[in-house]
């Protein structure tokens, strides 16, 4: 194995030892594993269906209080004053809280720290968060919240990305949303070019320039987010929540308080989440508000919000208009691609900045692309902040690219699926953007659904009204670079091993329904021979785990997993030698298996786990050993190369079905296939499940979910509530057909890569091909709903473009691009102007 | 979670003294039967009564009686799961029985009365919304606040009628009877409802709507076709109750009702006019063409507005779509 392809770091610190070469488990035969690959039960399953887990509003303390925040009921305004001594003065109320009173900003990321715990100066959207009351129960809090008064200034409402970029440079300056950024309300402007675009479009036998238009949807988790924080007798601030990132949550309370209380005196616990899908990962000021109104009144704190209050929250799907130009040859190849994304932000940073670059990143490891350029802006909006939901700013660009490679297949006369397999992105190669691919099952994934769905011999032959569509992805399994700058590992692993044979598994990762913990069970329990349900597994406790950096981008099982793999071979390095000198054989020859440790000539000849463990225990004393996991470095060496590197990429492909009634619009989808390139499945019930979640999620993005907002009323949110913000319900859901494609990828543990985002990327081109299969009309836009599908087959009726869509993009002044040299154009990963001057250091 | 505002609850045990109980507290009591309805009001803040008199102990309001070729009673507490389930009614009102089954879910129709469905509140995503949102737009006309804001300039409140029954009932011509502080009266289903969002019902104060008579059957046949997003939980927005009375395979009476578009179930006069003394068969190419020049003439009477789910516009345009399908149903 080539030592940047991103092994487990080595020296752990409890204990030493040579680290196993080539035991990284991923060239290991299936049949040799007897936990890895099998549908293990989760190791919370029986709490979580006998509803015996504890959720965060579970939680219930002794003279606990209750908070309710006020929320702005104007989207842009300054506020003038704030009375709360009416509140104050409430009978049950402990203490209310002003945004004065934390003045240091935080946020997600360190370029965008453009957050306060509670409004100061100005509030930016309907639901930003001005003051906070602690009282005794929720009726009494929200009361109290009713009795704030709060003056404000109105100014100008920006509720559209157009609405965004009119006359950045003759607006007032008070108006902009955010003082920082580009001109106006411009937040992000971001150009890089990749070969030669021109010359590309001009050898080109077909160029096709389409606009499309992704609209927001948010998460939608059954659980709202909910917090308890106390202080113990000894000053430690405790804050339990619904988090997906406890490490980063830490950060930002450590920010945040540092007037009131040092790092290490947090302590912050992420409860099992019941459900998360990217809503649950930025540091929330809700969580900071009832950390600090514990401090104040001396009780524990606890908040949790409303639906409402969730769509408030959102950090959802940025809605994006895109703008894509291909330049194909006769048989498909993709010469030159141009991408243009503006994606409307919402009213603060969030992950906004990493977003940009996703709706650019991973146009190229799917098909080989000989040129690539991208253009991305991100504009800020007096609307709920977007922010990651799974599949991380790729499903908008991938709606984008694969409804035009259907037009292109159109045009060209080859067949959607063949188009696609004749131009692969080759394993192990890299990108025109410079990343590196690994294992690439993508082509059997194209073969499996259509030889389950009958693609290619159905597609284009069906009556009207009745149609399939075809669409692939790629996502991928851990982002390459931690949030904030540091050379420390992404994921790091304890392990306790006790002399009554109890392994305990220490990690900082959360479960937040995706069963990451059963995973840590059974890896670990894979090396010790194990029954996975007898592990004890620790996690998201920065108290107590070490730290990993959360449930976010795909990344946990394979940086958890390589991490607790390397943890428990070195705990395994410790115990053969003891097991070895007491059974008198060659070191060789100690297997673990069963429950037992014992000689794999003489299977008889052996001992309990317990007793290798004491064996070893009473030779070289307390046994625990650590791991840590820190993704390759990346090729990507050019500015915004940061965003798109993983240790390696899933890929799927899915093929839908749609009944389109022609009088309405309105359509059904009875069945889809979909195959997933899983690597290796550690649990493949797990992975199953989460191909058939995206399935269901992307079906409801595909069809009808969306975060409007009543431009009217100043931007209030139209539907925020589970009723009207439609999701579909299981009369929607059609027979899935799942395919598992493993080709196991060198920088999994046993092999694995993701499954929880990539499955969900192509259901919603798929739908929206499919609906062109069925009645000849494009609706480039998401969600395709049955007035679209309408409008477009009356345009087609009256001899009009059957299209429904965008016409238009909001202007910007580019700045020069970045110009990076692709591989083949012998460049070294960094901008053209930089390669220079790095030759000359690197000589120097 | 939005939190219920506390009240009184009352639970009387026939519908003589639930009347006598309203009364005594006047306009500061509301009725609730499932409470599907009145509860997420009250969570809302829209309805905001302090005496809340249940009628889930009142034995009189659940019975059913009657046969077939004569009217039929049902008492209003009768659940929607009940009337979904009746083996009788499934055979004798099947429109009926498929109204009430295609309301919202499973569960909210085991919860989920008969009486509370045709008084249902009215619906506009302007006003079916908590506190803090409906204070975000300085509130509406129908609570609050004195605007509309779906049509601003408009002096009355466009609140949209959502029961799935009201339209196919009308249509056949249901009765309800009715028990006040001043006695009982008995009067058509249609009499019950005004063209109006907020004021949506001619019942007066106190009044309990404790039977609904269906009409006996003798020679008509009846459909409700619905439209919305999903297959479950979603309230119409748009619903189409038609009924025709043949002579053999003449038309001698028709009626259809147009729910989910406006504020109370609007009757497509023209198109019923146009089918009155045509003969219609099934499957017959100029029964059809009769038929779908008739439906579009329900286009100009839909009011679809911008205040419930999917476009209004659109909305507007399935009418003709789903008053053809509907009368189709009846052949
Ligand atoms: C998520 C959701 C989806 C829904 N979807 C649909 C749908 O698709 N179609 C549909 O038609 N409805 C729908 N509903 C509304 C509601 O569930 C039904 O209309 C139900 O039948 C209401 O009956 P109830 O007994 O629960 O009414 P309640 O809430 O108890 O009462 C409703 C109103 O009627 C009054 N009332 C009730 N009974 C009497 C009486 N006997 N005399 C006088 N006044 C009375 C109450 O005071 C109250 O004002 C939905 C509700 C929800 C929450
Ligand atoms: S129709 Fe107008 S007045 Fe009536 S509820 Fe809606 S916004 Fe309010």
């Amino acid at each position: 194995m080539a030592p940047e392809t991103g092994m487990p770091e080595s020296g752990g610190a409890t204990a030493g030892g040579e680290r196993a070469e080539g035991r990284y488990l991923h060239a290991v035969d299936a049949a040799s594993l007897s936990v890895i690959g099998k549908p293990w039960r989760k190791i919370d399953a029986r709490s979580r269906v006998t509803g015996q887990t504890k959720y965060a509003d579970d939680l219930a303390l002794p003279r606990m209080l209750a908070c309710k925040l006020l929320r702005s009921s104007v989207a842009h305004a300054r506020i003038k004053s704030i009375d709360t001594s009416a509140a104050e003065a409430l009978g049950g109320v402990h203490a209310v809280l002003v945004g004065s009173e934390l003045p240091v900003a935080f946020g997600i990321l360190p370029v965008s720290q453009d957050e306060h715990t509670l409004c100061i100066d100005k509030v930016r959207f309907i639901g930003d968060p001005v003051a906070a009351v602690a009282a005794v129960d929720e009726d009494t809090a929200w009361e109290a919240c009713r009795l704030i008064r709060v003056e404000y200034e109105p100014l100008d409402v920006v509720t559209s990305v157009f609405d965004a970029a009119r006359d950045p440079h003759g607006m007032d300056p008070a108006d902009r949303i955010h003082d920082y950024g580009r001109e106006g309300n411009l937040h992000r402007c971001e150009h890089l070019e990749f070969g030669d675009l021109d010359a590309a479009f001009a050898e080109s036998d077909l160029v096709r320039e389409d606009l499309c238009f992704f609209e927001g949807n948010t998460h939608l988790p059954m659980e709202e987010h909910s917090t308890v924080a106390f202080t113990d007798p000894d000053g430690k601030l405790c804050v339990m929540s619904s988090t997906q990132t406890p490490h980063y949550l830490h950060r930002a309370l450590a920010k945040v308080l540092a007037a009131f209380v040092p790092p290490h005196k947090i302590r912050v616990i992420a409860c099992p989440n019941g459900g998360g899908f990217g809503g649950k990962s930025d540091p929330f000021n809700h969580e900071i508000a009832v950390a600090r109104l514990s401090m104040k009144t001396g009780r524990p704190v606890k908040i949790t919000l409303t639906r409402e209050e969730v769509f408030q929250t959102h950090r959802g799907r940025h809605p994006v208009l895109m703008k894509s130009r291909i330049g194909v040859s006769k048989d498909g190849r993709i010469k030159a691609l141009e991408f243009e994304t503006h994606l409307d932000g919402g009213a603060y940073g969030s992950y906004g900045t990493a977003s940009t670059f996703y709706t650019g990143a991973l146009q190229c490891v799917t098909y080989k692309v000989d040129n690539y350029h991208f253009k991305g802006a991100r504009w800020f909006t007096n609307k709920a902040p977007c922010g990651p939901k799974r599949g991380h700013g790729t499903p908008q660009p991938r709606f984008a690219l694969e409804t035009q490679l259907d037009k292109v297949a159109v045009e060209l006369g080859i067949d959607p699926a063949t188009l696609r397999s004749r131009h692969l992105a080759e394993a192990g190669s890299l990108t025109a953007n410079w990343m590196r691919i690994g294992s690439m099952g993508l082509g059997e994934c194209i073969e499996r659904v259509c030889a389950g769905s009958g693609f290619r011999e159905r597609w284009g032959r069906l009556p009207l009204g009745r149609g399939v569509g075809l669409a692939c992805s790629s996502y991928l399994s851990g982002a390459g670079l931690p949030i904030y700058w540091n050379a420390m590992p992404h994921s790091g692993v304890q392990l306790k091993l006790d002399r009554s044979g109890l392994v305990t598994v220490f990690c900082g990762s959360t479960d937040i329904g995706q069963g990451s913990n059963s995973i840590l069970a059974y890896i670990v329990a894979e090396v010790f021979g194990l029954d996975p349900q007898d592990l004890r597994v620790v996690t998201s406790d920065t108290d107590l785990t070490p730290v990993d950096l959360g449930s976010y981008s795909s990344r946990v099982t394979v940086m958890t997993g390589n991490a607790a793999l390397q943890a428990a071979e070195r705990a395994r390095d410790l115990l053969v030698p003891h097991v070895a000198a007491q059974l008198d054989i060659p070191k060789g020859r100690v297997t673990f298996g069963g429950g037992r440790v014992f000689d794999c000539e003489d299977p008889e000849r052996g001992m309990t786990f317990a007793e290798a463990v004491g064996t070893a225990e009473a030779k070289i004393g307390t046994i625990g050993t650590t791991g840590s996991y820190r993704p390759p470095k990346s090729p990507a060496r050019y500015k915004g190369g940061g965003v798109g590197p993983s240790p390696s990429y899933s890929y799927t492909a899915a093929v839908v079905e749609v009944d389109v009634d022609p009088e309405t619009g309105i359509y059904t989808v009875p069945r889809i296939w979909v195959a997933h390139d899983i690597g290796r499945a550690i649990n493949p019930a797990l992975v199953v499940g989460q191909v058939e979640g995206s399935v269901y999620m992307g079906l409801g993005e595909a069809m009808m979910e969306e975060m409007s907002y009543r431009g009217n009323r100043f931007g209030v949110h139209k539907i925020p509530s589970m009723l009207e913000y439609k999701s579909p319900t299981s009369m929607e859901m059609p027979e899935v057909v799942t395919y598992l494609v493993e080709d196991p990828d060198p920088n999994g543990p046993f092999g694995a890569k993701e499954a929880g985002q990539g499955p969900l990327l192509p259901i919603m081109p798929a739908v929206a091909n499919a609906i062109y299969d069925a009645v000849g009309v494009r609706v480039d836009e998401v969600p395709v709903t049955p007035e679209k599908v309408f409008d477009a087959m009356q345009r087609k009726a009256q001899g009009k473009e059957a299209r429904y869509g965008p016409r238009e993009l909001p202007r910007v002044e580019w700045p020069e691009p970045r110009r990076v040299r692709t591989p083949w154009q012998g460049g070294t990963g960094v901008e053209v102007e930089r390669e220079d001057e790095l030759a000359r250091s690197s000589q120097g | 979670m939005l939190r219920l505002p506390k009240f009184t609850l009352h639970r009387p045990t026939s519908a003589a003294d639930a009347v006598r109980i309203a009364a005594g507290h006047g306009p500061e009591a509301s009725y609730v039967a499932g409470g599907t309805d009145l509860y997420p009001n009250m969570k809302r803040r829209v309805q905001r009564p302090t005496h809340v008199v249940s009628l889930s102990r009142c034995a009189d309001l659940r019975s059913r009686a009657g046969v077939a070729g004569a009217e039929v009673t049902l008492g209003a507490m009768t659940t929607l799961t009940a009337i979904e389930r009746d083996p009788w009614l499934q055979e004798h009102y099947p429109a009926f029985v498929h109204a009430a089954s295609v309301i919202s879910t499973p569960l909210l129709r085991n919860m989920g009365t008969i009486g509370g469905n045709l008084l249902l509140d009215t619906r506009c995503n302007y006003y079916d919304q908590n506190y803090e949102w409906r204070e975000s737009i300085s509130f509406c006309m129908k609570c609050d606040g004195s605007t509309c804001w779906v049509a601003p300039s408009s002096p009355r409140c466009w609140a949209v009628q959502s029961s799935d029954t009201v339209p196919l009932l009308c249509a056949i011509g249901a009765h309800v009877t009715l028990l006040g502080p001043d006695g009982e009266r008995r009067i058509p289903l249609t009499d019950l409802y005004r063209d109006d969002g907020i004021a949506y019902t001619t019942k007066r104060p106190g009044e309990l709507l404790t039977h609904l008579h269906l009409p006996a059957l003798n020679g008509w046949r009846a459909s409700y076709r619905k439209l919305r997003r999903r297959g479950s939980f979603d309230f119409p927005v748009l619903g189409v109750g038609a009924c025709l009375h043949f002579d053999g395979d003449v038309v001698t009476r028709a009626e259809v009702r147009i729910g989910g578009a406006g504020s109370h179930a609007i009757p497509a006069v023209k198109t019923a006019a146009m089918l009155v003394g045509q003969r219609l068969r099934r499957d017959d190419a100029a029964s059809g063409e009769l038929i779908r020049a008739a439906a579009q003439e329900a286009y100009k009477p839909t009011r679809a507005m911008d205040n419930t789910d999917l476009d209004a516009a659109w909305r507007k345009k399935m009418a003709p779509v789903f008053v053809s399908r509907a009368i189709q149903d009846c052949l």
